[in-house]
């Protein structure tokens, strides 16, 4: 009688928290890969990508996707800045000069995207990389962020959502997906907050990041002239320099400069703007550039 | 029997210079499902249409297997493409662009079945978007273009890569001429690199402003970009198929290429 007991009687607060089956998923298993995608019928899928849109392992690859870029973002006493170039390049060919590379993560902002009007609110994405992958997820990231707030009633951390996407890259490591990725936002629970995202599953915290091609050529310019206290007008400025330094020396960059500042109130945009003008007017205005010259 | 010359490959006599002979080892095929069929596609916006056109030669290497396969399909119609509002054309493999144009008629059918109104191009654009990268890992060998009326009435014309990264534009062309047609659209549309004469000195002198440009005018630039490109390149030719949308619905236009 008492085995019987035993077997049919259950602690009383079983149920309460998660079951067993719960807290093995949410412990053991992989996030599962959260959208169907379809396969090819190979043993080796990443292989086979590789081997039809790698255009750098295999410069005659059939499949080529639009690449290359130079992003950066950084911190300062008045916020957050985002700059990128604008070129999408395909092999040798430029596919687009006229590329938004920074993707606003946010309900309220999708879609409008008007130079010097008020702060829209919401966080800002980067894309570096391959062009699909960096619009489609962050596109994903949006929708993740709007769940978010319609769930809790406020707005997602920017710690919080570079963690949805780090967490979705790494469970998609080595499928051969190519990003990075900038998240920048300013929220009340963190002040502004910068995270660098990648397809390796990388997720940094950081004051400043540039990412693609032409980072090198932007960090050098960004680093020797960054302080943590640069005025609104400077910080604008040195973005909008480093970007045109990383045009200038890589190949992969150019274009447009593409500007943003992100505040407590929301994101800023400062303008899409043709490198050419504002390459010239910083050589002959500020006698920058000068290894650059009209004769041979 | 021996033959007269010694056509032995592994012997040191002079030969073929292939670097591997015949019958070395087993040769191993790659998975390959790819073809491509080649032609280009164009298209073009202005203030109240816009206008979509590709060449219909079909080849295949070498080879010119048809001379009049559509690229440039209309959207969310019936079957002779009544009542669509959209228009779509794929270049590169002929099998996927027609699976893909037949995803997204399908798509845009339902919609407007569920929703009782007609899918708008930013929607369809997004939905695009998301079908070819839904393919991420196995892509479409597609190019494909997107166009139609925007909410406003205006011309919208939208360009993606093969695995869906896209992008609203005045004008892009897609396919084997690309090349050559999308530099001719940049400076003829976009007026890129145009100065007015006479503005400044220099570096002072002011960049042409593009400006939506009237139908005739394009559909001319249409002509031209691919009389040109006939000229230079194999896989285009044999005929222009240029369908025109605008608020009083859409327009088909054939005009002969040359057959060589």
């Amino acid at each position: 009688m008492d085995q019987l007991v035993r077997q049919y009687t259950r602690s009383p607060h079983q149920n309460e928290f998660y079951s067993e089956q719960e807290q093995h998923d949410l412990t053991e298993a992989l996030p599962p890969l959260s959208l169907k995608f379809s396969l090819p019928p190979v043993a080796n899928h990443s292989a086979f990508l590789r081997a039809m849109t790698d255009d750098h392992s295999n410069p005659n690859c059939p499949i080529k996707l639009a690449h290359g870029t130079t992003t950066l973002a950084f911190r300062f006493q008045g916020g957050i800045i985002v700059c990128t170039d604008s070129r999408a390049t395909a092999g040798n060919w430029i596919a687009s000069q006229t590329v938004k590379k920074v993707i606003p993560v946010s309900r309220l902002s999708r879609g409008e995207d008007k130079p010097g009007s008020d702060p829209v609110p919401g966080l800002l994405g980067t894309m570096a990389g391959g062009a699909a992958d960096c619009q489609y997820w962050l596109r994903y990231l949006s929708q993740q962020c709007t769940l978010h707030e319609i769930r809790h009633k406020r707005r997602i951390t920017v710690a919080a959502a570079s963690k949805i996407l780090a967490n979705l890259t790494y469970a998609y490591k080595g499928y051969g997906l190519s990003m990075g990725t900038m998240l920048a936002g300013v929220t009340p629970q963190e002040g502004p907050a910068l995270y660098y995202i990648d397809s390796d599953g990388t997720r940094l915290p950081g004051n400043l990041f540039c990412v693609g091609s032409g980072q090198t050529f932007a960090y050098g310019v960004l680093d020797a002239n960054y302080r943590y206290d640069l005025t609104e007008e400077e910080a604008l400025e040195l973005g909008r320099r480093s970007i045109l330094a990383a045009m200038h020396r890589d190949a992969y960059s150019g274009g447009f400069i593409n500007l943003y500042h992100v505040t407590e109130a929301g994101w800023v945009h400062h303008g899409f703007s043709d490198m050419n003008p504002i390459f010239w007017k910083t050589k002959l205005e500020k006698g920058e550039f000068s290894n650059v010259t009209s004769a041979l | 029997m021996t033959s007269l010359i010694d056509h032995n490959p592994h012997s040191n006599s002079i030969g073929f210079s292939f670097s591997q002979s015949t019958n070395a080892g087993t040769k191993e095929h790659s998975f390959y499902p790819y073809t491509d069929n080649g032609g280009s596609v164009l298209g073009i916006t202005g203030k109240d249409f816009a206008v979509l056109a590709g060449d219909t030669r079909s080849t295949s290497g070498y080879n010119i297997n048809s001379r009049y396969v559509p690229k440039v399909f209309k959207i969310g119609g019936d079957e002779d493409g009544e009542g669509a509002h959209i228009l779509l054309s794929v270049v590169g493999f002929a099998a996927d662009g027609l699976a893909l144009k037949e995803k997204l008629d399908a798509v845009v059918k339902m919609y407007k079945y569920q929703h009782g109104k007609p899918m708008s191009v930013r929607a369809c654009a997004q939905r695009l978007s998301t079908i070819l990268y839904g393919k991420r890992f196995f892509p479409y060998y597609v190019q494909a273009i997107l166009a139609g009326l925007d909410e406003e009435g205006k011309g919208a014309l939208y360009g993606y890569d093969p695995v869906g990264s896209y992008e609203r534009e005045q004008c892009r062309a897609a396919g084997a001429a690309s090349s050559l047609i999308m530099p001719l659209l940049d400076n003829q549309v976009n007026l890129k690199n145009q100065y007015i004469p006479g503005s400044g000195e220099g570096h002072a002198l002011e960049a042409r402003k593009p400006e939506p440009m009237p139908r005739e005018t394009v559909e001319q630039l249409v002509r031209d970009a691919f009389t040109s490109a006939v000229e230079r390149h194999i896989e285009v030719g044999d005929g222009l198929q240029m369908l025109v949308i605008t608020a009083n619905g859409i327009e088909e236009i054939y005009h002969p290429l040359k057959k060589d």
